[in-house]
């Protein structure tokens, strides 16, 4: 089993939408949200994944189609 | 007691042992090193500093590393320079160039950090550094692991310059390029960090790593004769140099070195990658992240990790941020090289714009002893300015045809 760490963004639409619910209904992933802050127009969450590494990455993917911004917990590591 | 008491986190405080941890267990928020500052007011009292060697490792009590620096013992120590033409140009008294195109061995300020980074690596017991980086940082990590012996990777996006690909490969690490677009990259070196028992230095190191960037502090201070400059331009990149040059400051001034610290300091990135910046000017604690289109590359992070921090620093400080245009960046590289010599790359041209913008808004003031950190050399960017330098004179091998060009007592 694999745990992954991402810190997501939503964009204003996807604000009021359950979507970290969403995402362990439809893929065999457990969400633990460590961190969030969600405001009127804004809202990003530090979450860990737990799964199988395809099965995160299949959620990930899924995650994007939705229109949300995933990026690792440590953001830009390239430099 | 060890002058290295703990990793603590910058959100929830909880506290870590000193290994190769970077993201608090609890809250996910990143860590950093806490000191025993009593216990290194003790051990370096500022003779021993100033007898210590020319290079940072003469604040080694404030460095995060057990035993003494094995890995870039010449990084560090680079000129403090009183620019009085260009001081003059702007209207300061008292301007000093912070030259770090000069710092050893890969000619920009990442040659601190990693310096730091691969000597606690090695305490740490790791055999291969690695890194992701288009530019400054791989070099620097390529060259010290040669130097050190160390297994090295480093991992570049599939489209980078051919000029750039070269800069590493002549130091024989791993280099791996990574197809995909630049979040993919991102996302997939992150993973790779997470798997191997690698040192990714400003990944699973960075609390070590970023503590490096202290000594651009540290050193001014010594260079201005024990004093703290009144304001500094910092370039961002992740924000992470900025936040520590405050904290350096400040950890001078909790082992008595300085009696108080009321420097300004202040934030300068390209408008074509300006998320702290742009929060900053809007008021905001907060940024949004951009994808980059500037020719500064060196400080092109779209996403930075110590952003919030950055803004959180200038705020206490009571400093500012500006943005500058492409423009504006070449224009900066060739007033520094034309009145100082000092041939910068593209962040530095960020730097004197930004100050530049800075002295005319009033935000920094004639009489402020003021100092920019100039962090990469020239010779690493030329193609930022090749287009704007004009050619040379062309004469047949003739002292008619020169003096015709130059008239009589040579001037052209
Ligand atoms: C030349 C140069 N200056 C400044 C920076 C900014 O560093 P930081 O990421 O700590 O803000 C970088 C780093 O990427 C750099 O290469
Ligand atoms: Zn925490």
């Amino acid at each position: 089993m694999t745990k992954l760490r991402f810190h997501i963004r939503f964009p204003e639409e996807k604000i009021p939408e359950p979507v970290i619910y969403q995402i362990g209904h439809e893929y065999q992933v457990v969400t633990s949200i460590r961190r969030a802050d969600v405001r009127a127009t804004t809202g990003w969450m530090d979450v860990e994944f737990s799964g199988e590494t395809e099965e995160i990455e299949r959620a990930i993917a899924g995650l994007r189609n939705k229109g949300v911004l995933v990026d690792p917990i440590e953001l830009n590591v390239v430099e | 007691m060890a002058k290295m008491k703990a990793l603590i986190c910058r959100e929830c405080g909880k506290e870590y042992p000193t290994e190769a941890l970077h993201v608090c267990e609890l809250c996910f928020g990143p860590l950093e090193v806490k000191y025993n500052y009593d216990e290194i007011k003790e051990a370096m009292p500022r003779a021993s500093v100033e007898a210590g060697p020319k290079s940072l490792w003469r604040y080694k009590e404030l460095l995060p590393i057990e035993g003494g620096p094995t890995v870039g013992l010449h990084a560090g120590m680079t000129p403090l320079v009183h620019a009085k033409n260009l001081g003059s140009f702007l209207g300061l008294d008292e301007l000093y160039i912070k030259n770090d195109c000069v710092n050893q061995p890969t000619l920009s300020f990442k040659d601190r950090v990693v310096a730091v980074a691969l000597t606690r690596a090695r305490e740490l017991g790791y055999e291969t550094a690695a890194c992701a980086s288009t530019g400054n940082l791989a070099n620097s990590v390529a060259a010290h692991a040669a130097q050190a012996g160390m297994q090295c990777y480093v991992f570049i996006p599939g489209d980078l310059e051919a000029a750039k690909v070269l800069g590493n490969l002549i130091y024989r690490p791993k280099v791996v390029e990574i197809e995909g677009n630049y979040d993919d990259v991102n996302r997939l070196c992150s993973e790779i960090a997470g798997e191997r028992r690698w040192a990714f230095v400003n990944v699973n190191i960075r609390p070590y790593y970023a503590e490096g960037s202290k000594t651009l502090a540290f050193e001014v201070v010594e260079q201005l004769g024990w004093r703290a400059p009144d304001q500094v331009v910092v370039p961002m990149a992740s924000g992470s140099l900025l936040t520590k040059i405050w904290k350096g400051l400040n950890e001078f001034k909790k082992i008595g070195f300085l009696k108080d610290v009321s420097t300004k300091v202040n934030g300068a990135q390209a408008e074509g990658c300006s998320p702290i910046a742009t929060a900053f000017k809007a008021g905001r604690d907060f940024f949004k992240p951009v994808k980059p289109n500037t020719i500064a590359k060196s400080l092109a992070i779209g996403n930075p990790a110590d952003g919030y921090y950055a803004l959180k620093t200038t705020m206490e400080s009571g400093g500012a941020m500006e943005a500058v245009t492409d423009d504006e960046v070449i224009e900066g590289i060739k007033l520094l090289a034309q009145t100082e010599g000092i041939f910068a790359e593209t962040a530095g041209g960020v730097t004197i714009s930004t100050l530049r913008k800075l002295v005319k808004q009033g935000a920094i003031k004639k009489h402020d002893v003021t100092v920019a950190y100039i962090t990469g050399n020239g010779l690493k960017t030329q193609e930022a300015v090749v287009d704007s330098v004009g050619r040379p004179f062309r004469i047949p091998p003739s002292l008619v045809k020169f003096e015709q060009t130059f008239g009589q007592q040579g001037a052209a």
